[in-house]
């Protein structure tokens, strides 16, 4: 049963910092190596404003996703937008950002345990005789939510329309009206709010630190391969994936197998099927 | 807006001493001898005398030599990038491989550390090799990804399982007998590899290589097996990270897992982009500038990961061309505006 509870809560939340990451992909063709890099930012700001400038937690949290949407749509309008369509440019230019950002937080001093966002509420209740806090279920609810939610707007509003068109077919989005460039930056915009969201539901569950900004980008990575690049149906289905074999492996092999587990998988992935389980993209031409 | 009077642009041409030179006539006069040695020859002493310059500060010449194991991975890079197309983002992993070779070797049987580096960069190289074998049918992004994660994961998998050392590392590894003789075949190969590898790209060899870059599916319906000439540009990377890695090894006296760490990805990558990629000699001058200012900036910690990242965004952003290409330019070229 542990296994099992404990199986759902990892995968929601590798799906939640995964969904940025491929919601960027899959639109404008961009790596997003930054991903951890906002995540962690995110978390930080909101730290910051809580605890600085005394906001309450719901205003500072809402203020730090506007700021980190913000911040992606910068750095997207006035670096990456510079070196679109060179994939190798946009892996180093978005890498060096993260970089930028996350060794700059730790040299401000962002290390230890000392940072913290408190759990929405304390406490926890038992669900089949396993004890789960109410932060682990605020996870599964607010990220399921949050899928949900993206999900209908993407299907549903002239935007999120446009969006899904980008992401098919550039040209013929095009020829349609729809202005590349904009929507790229406002799917990078969306893309860091979804990577700060992440951080605000899942943060509580330890402390603020540098290093959950590699880890972060290299899960999001995992899901996003191992499901196939820029398939969201694929980004959910890894995240079980992964998420459960985490979990079984934490629970027979122990902790330090956990990320080993993610790599291998993106290894296997990639070698034995290129595309990943649900990946649309055209395999001659793309990879191999 | 279009061709209206008074509008003009910069026109760009060949200096003629550059024309004299390309052909037969380089050998016509000492001015066209001199114009083909003089930047080579520049290269070659001030990497020689570097050291001796810097005799009276033993803690720069040490910057040398790392300047030196750094230039290597920052070759190698530029070799698979720009003549291979595969873009490996984890130089650490060679670095690693490399050192705990070079280390086991010499800790394990005993052999004398300058038997050693060369015995691990072959060793290690094939290892590298063997193990990016599965990858090689990937390209662009998703190579990157890949390579990105081997050195995490080669980190993981020894701190899990605690083989070599563990954490703590392969300690008493045996010195260099001479900071001269450590500092000197370093250079030197340093030196010959940046000739050699100048030289093998415009061989046939490079040419293959730059088909497979460029349009693989070409080279494969000229019959040759892209995959065997992806291996040879990965061995070839991966050994001279490795010598890097070996030569840092010897130096520290010391194999650890921070060998696998990120510094040895990106600074690589940032010497290319700042140096030029595609040229082999960019990237030892990118080192040459990016190395000294990240050990002024030591006291300051990850900020100096922060600070060559962002000068890295800047190059990619505003001078993507890199150093090398912009000097040999102005020493070939003479620019003019004209009318249009």
């Amino acid at each position: 049963m542990d296994i099992i509870i404990y199986g759902i809560i990892n995968s929601v939340s590798l799906a939640l910092m995964a969904v940025g990451f491929t919601l960027v992909y899959g639109v404008s063709r961009l790596p997003n190596f930054a991903h951890g890099a906002l995540y962690v930012l995110t978390g930080y700001l909101t730290w910051l404003l809580m605890y600085r400038l005394g906001l309450n937690y719901f205003l500072a949290a809402l203020f730090a996703l506007a700021l980190t949407g913000l911040i992606g749509a910068a750095m997207y309008q006035l670096v990456l937008i510079r070196v679109r369509g060179m994939p190798i440019s946009e892996i180093i230019a978005s890498y060096a950002i993260g970089l930028a950002i996350l060794e700059g937080l730790r040299w401000g001093g962002l290390k230890g345990g000392t940072f913290r966002l408190p759990p929405f509420i304390e406490g926890s209740v038992l669900i089949f005789g396993v004890s789960v806090d109410f932060q682990r279920i605020f996870v599964v609810v607010l990220g399921s939510a949050l899928m949900g939610g993206l999900w209908l707007f993407v299907n549903n509003t002239k935007l999120g329309l446009a969006l899904k068109g980008m992401a098919q077919d550039e040209r013929a989005a095009l020829t349609l009206g729809i202005d590349s460039d904009r929507m790229a930056v406002v799917a990078t915009a969306i893309g860091s709010m979804l990577a700060g969201a992440a951080a605000i539901i899942l943060l509580p569950l330890g402390s603020i630190v540098v290093e959950s900004g590699y880890h972060v980008l290299i899960m999001a990575v995992a899901v996003c391969i191992v499901g196939g690049l820029g398939s969201w149906t694929g980004a959910v289905f890894a995240a079980f994936i992964i998420g459960f074999a985490q979990i079984i492996t934490v629970v027979f092999l122990g902790a330090h197998f956990q990320v080993v587990v993610a790599l291998l998988a993106i290894v296997v992935t990639l070698v034995s099927r290129p595309s990943g389980l649900f990946g649309r993209q055209k395999e001659l031409e793309e990879r191999v | 807006m279009f061709g209206s009077k008074g509008d003009r642009r910069k026109e760009r041409l060949d200096r003629g001493i550059k024309v004299r030179s390309d052909g037969v006539y380089a050998i016509s006069s000492w001015r066209e001898i001199t114009y083909l040695i003089a930047p080579r020859l520049l290269f070659i002493l001030g990497l020689a005398l570097a050291p001796l310059a810097l005799g009276a500060a033993p803690y720069w010449q040490r910057v040398i030599s790392i300047i030196c194991v750094y230039a290597l991975l920052a070759i190698g890079f530029d070799f698979l990038a720009n003549y291979v197309g595969l873009v490996s983002l984890g130089g650490g992993f060679y670095v690693g491989v490399g050192a705990y070779v070079s280390a086991l070797l010499n800790t394990h049987y005993g052999i004398p550390p300058l038997l050693c580096v060369p015995l691990a960069m072959i060793l290690g190289a094939v290892i590298c090799t063997i193990l990016f074998l599965p990858c090689l049918p990937l390209r662009g992004v998703y190579f990157a990804i890949v390579s990105l994660m081997y050195p995490l994961l080669a980190a993981r998998i020894i701190e899990a399982l605690d083989i070599f050392g563990g954490t703590d590392g392969i300690l008493g590894v045996d010195g260099f007998p001479n900071i001269w003789l450590e500092q000197y075949i370093l250079i030197l190969s340093v030196i010959v590899i940046v000739f050699a590898l100048r030289r093998l790209v415009e061989e046939d060899v490079g040419l293959v290589f730059r088909g497979v870059k460029d349009n693989d599916q070409a080279v494969k319906a000229s019959g040759i097996n892209i995959t065997v000439y992806k291996a040879l540009g990965v061995f070839i990377a991966s050994s001279l990270g490795c010598l890097g890695g070996a030569w840092l090894t010897h130096m520290y006296m010391w194999a650890g897992l921070s060998q696998f760490a990120l510094d040895f990805s990106i600074i690589p990558i940032a010497a290319t982009v700042v140096g030029g990629g595609g040229t082999i000699v960019g990237p030892v001058i990118g080192c040459l500038i990016l190395v000294p200012v990240s050990e002024l900036l030591r006291d300051f910690g990850s900020l100096r990961i922060a600070v060559y990242s962002i000068i890295l965004t800047a190059f990619i952003v505003f001078k993507s061309e890199g150093i090398m290409p912009y000097a040999a330019r102005k020493y070939e070229q003479f620019e003019r505006w004209v009318e249009i």
